[in-house]
């Protein structure tokens, strides 16, 4: 009896670890696992070209800077500043992504020198013309899906959960997302998106994943692919630079004033 | 062929100057960095009508230049800009001209930013009328949308507080607007003589002018108040003669105080925007307001594009003695972002003077073609203008401008 008893504890854990949980709470837990991992990366800057291609395979080029600011308990700020096409070089976007509820956004128009608050309930509309929305680019919270873990499988030789994410937020342009997590670094491989009828309208993949700092995984290159228009666009980072002393100065709406 | 010349020059130039900082330039933003870039702008307006006035221009070409060149350091919290900018009308002597729109040095502390030069500041929030904007003056020969401006000698410190931020600004010496000459179109009836202005102040264009505006952001309302002491953007204009005894309208800038408030709060797909001022030193006191929304719909029609609904009324309490033509108005408007690889946009609306019936319709739209190309068109036409109304000069001229620019 009393060694019976004693063995409870010790089980309670590992059923907790070994497959007890519900698809929907190992789901959630690769996520917060996931976020538990890459969180304390203070700020960061870095560059983002990205290569737009139609279906003729005519191609138009995006020149971004940007600037990440974590923020403990809510979505991250950034600040993105335009620089190619030539006609909106200058253009600036600061953000305040917020978990569930809507960002707050703020566009600089230098042309002008106006600084322009607006909507962003909705970010299911094209990033610069691009195939990525604004919703696939900004803050990911845990908070902002409800998770299904599906199974395990390989992809491309790596060992990978795969996971359903369904938006917790309003007017998103998915009905789900279906994500492939590496198990080894919890960073994704490829996404899955379905359009608001659940029919597949766009793959994610994930490209050449480095190390920074020891723990921090981001990638070089992300590839999205519309099967629906046949358009694809390429993301690739470069001049990663974590902890350079960003802080909330950084991103208000006088620091989105000098920006050029 | 000048256009194409004038690019070629500066593409060259920048060539030269990338090339030398490739090879000098650190990629991280910590390193002082020079950056060259601007525009060259061909325009063609088509007149749909005769002139009113015979001396006025018909069908019109004009090219316009400006490079931007701006060096900072101090991972960005110092910096020079330096802006000019080069019109050559074709039609209009007073539409050629030179203005240096920004040559300012800033320096950027935590709490406070520091600016000393000529420069550009936009206040408001409204899309049909710039009321509380009143820093700067309107470069109104560019265009009659009033979003033009030239460049303001101030020195302006801005403190940033957790409860806002509280700009002050020191404006040493006034320029006075711009207007058409005698052969240019889109103008009064009789014309502006706007190299004769006249002065309420002995100081003339070196009064003092200052001002304060307190700016934040408070949950989903973004708010800002200012008062203004100082020469009047908007000139009265009063009848006079030329020197070959025709009649002129002479702007006449008075010394005004102007405080003003602008609102937008921003929920879900909506912007509710509110403007408001009142003025004192121009007649009588009188308030002025304009107000509207704009909501949009995402994804409209099943595509990529975004639709924007915009409505606005304006109010002047001077009603037929406003100088400026929105005292009882009704704008309502289209936006259309259809978020392609060319970035390409329209927004079509109408002014509807509720006094008069007059009505000022307008579109613009723009994309660009290929990287570094791009082309805009502008439509405006005037429909049964009162006597009284400002606007009533320009009855003949209804217009189609396209316009090519490159980017460099």
């Amino acid at each position: 009896m009393k060694a019976w008893l004693l063995a409870i504890p010790l089980l309670v854990p590992m059923f907790a670890v070994n497959g007890a949980q519900s698809p929907a709470e190992k789901g959630r837990a690769i996520a917060v696992e996931a976020n538990r991992r890459d969180s304390g990366w203070g700020d960061l800057r870095t560059r983002m070209e990205m290569v737009l291609r139609n279906r003729q395979g005519q191609e138009s080029r995006r020149r971004i800077r940007t600037r990440l600011l974590e923020v403990d308990g809510d979505g991250d700020k950034s600040l993105l500043v335009f620089e190619f096409p030539r006609d909106v070089k200058g253009t600036a976007l600061l953000s305040y992504s917020h978990a569930v509820k809507a960002d707050d956004q703020w566009l600089f128009l230098p042309a002008i020198k106006r600084v322009k608050r607006i909507a962003s309930a909705n970010k299911s509309g094209p990033f610069m013309g691009s195939e990525f929305a604004y919703e696939d680019l900004t803050s990911q919270e845990v908070a902002k899906y409800h998770y299904r873990w599906l199974r395990d499988e390989e992809l491309d030789g790596r060992l990978a959960f795969v996971i359903e994410r369904r938006p917790a937020y309003e007017h998103s342009g998915y009905t789900r997302q279906v994500a492939w997590v590496d198990k080894s670094n919890y960073r994704p491989l490829k996404v899955d998106y379905y359009d608001r009828k659940n029919a597949l309208l766009k793959t994610l993949t994930v490209h050449g994943y480095r190390e920074y700092l020891d723990r921090y995984w981001r990638p070089d290159r992300m590839e999205m692919v519309n099967h629906q228009t046949g358009k694809s666009t390429t993301l690739r980072w470069s001049d990663y630079r974590f902890k350079t002393g960003l802080r909330d100065r950084d991103f208000d709406r006088n620091a989105l004033k000098r920006v050029r | 062929m000048r256009s194409s010349g004038c690019a070629e020059l500066h593409r060259r130039a920048a060539y030269a100057l990338c090339a030398g900082l490739l090879v000098a330039s650190v990629p991280w933003a910590a390193a002082p960095a020079f950056e060259l870039g601007g525009q060259v702008a061909l325009e063609s307006r088509i007149f749909a009508h005769s002139p009113l006035d015979p001396r006025q221009h018909g069908d019109n070409l004009s090219l316009a230049l400006e490079p931007e060149f701006d060096y900072r350091w101090d991972d960005g919290r110092q910096s020079v800009s330096f802006v000019p900018f080069l019109r050559l009308d074709q039609g209009d002597r007073r539409r050629s001209h030179f203005d240096v729109r920004e040559l300012t040095w800033l320096t950027a502390a935590d709490t406070w930013e520091l600016r000393a030069g000529v420069r550009k500041v936009f206040w408001g929030v409204a899309e049909s009328e710039h009321l509380v904007d009143i820093i700067n003056q309107t470069d109104l020969v560019e265009d009659i949308d009033g979003e033009q401006k030239l460049g303001q000698p101030m020195l302006n410190l801005a403190l940033i507080r957790d409860w806002g931020t509280l700009d002050f600004f020191v404006l040493p010496y006034f320029r006075t607007r711009t207007f058409p000459g005698r052969a240019g179109r889109l103008r009064t009836q009789p014309r502006i003589d706007s190299r004769h202005p006249r002065f309420e102040s002995g100081a003339k264009r070196h009064h003092l002018d200052l001002a304060l505006r307190w700016s934040a952001s408070i949950g989903d309302v973004d708010v800002g108040i200012a008062h203004f002491r100082g020469t009047s953007r908007e000139p009265r204009l009063l009848l006079g003669r030329d020197g070959g005894g025709s009649p002129v309208l002479v702007p006449f800038y008075e010394q005004i105080h102007q405080t003003s408030l602008d609102l937008q709060a921003t929920t879900g797909q909506w912007l509710w925007k509110l403007e408001a001022l009142t003025r004192s030193g121009q007649g009588r006191t009188f308030s002025a307001f304009i107000g509207g929304f704009e909501y949009t719909f995402v994804g409209a029609l099943g595509s990529a594009a975004d639709l924007g609904v915009l409505a606005e009324y304006a109010y002047d309490d001077r009603a037929r003695q406003a100088s400026s033509p929105f005292q009882d108005d009704v704008f309502t408007g289209l936006r259309l972002s259809l978020n392609d690889a060319a970035s390409s946009t329209a927004l079509a609306g109408v002014i509807t003077d509720r006094l008069s019936g007059a009505q000022l319709y307008s579109l613009e739209a723009s994309r660009r073609l290929g990287d570094r190309w791009k082309l805009s068109l502008v439509a405006r036409a005037i429909t049964r203008p009162a006597p009284s109304d400002p606007l009533r000069g320009l009855r003949k001229d209804d217009y189609v401008q396209l316009t090519l620019a490159r980017y460099f």
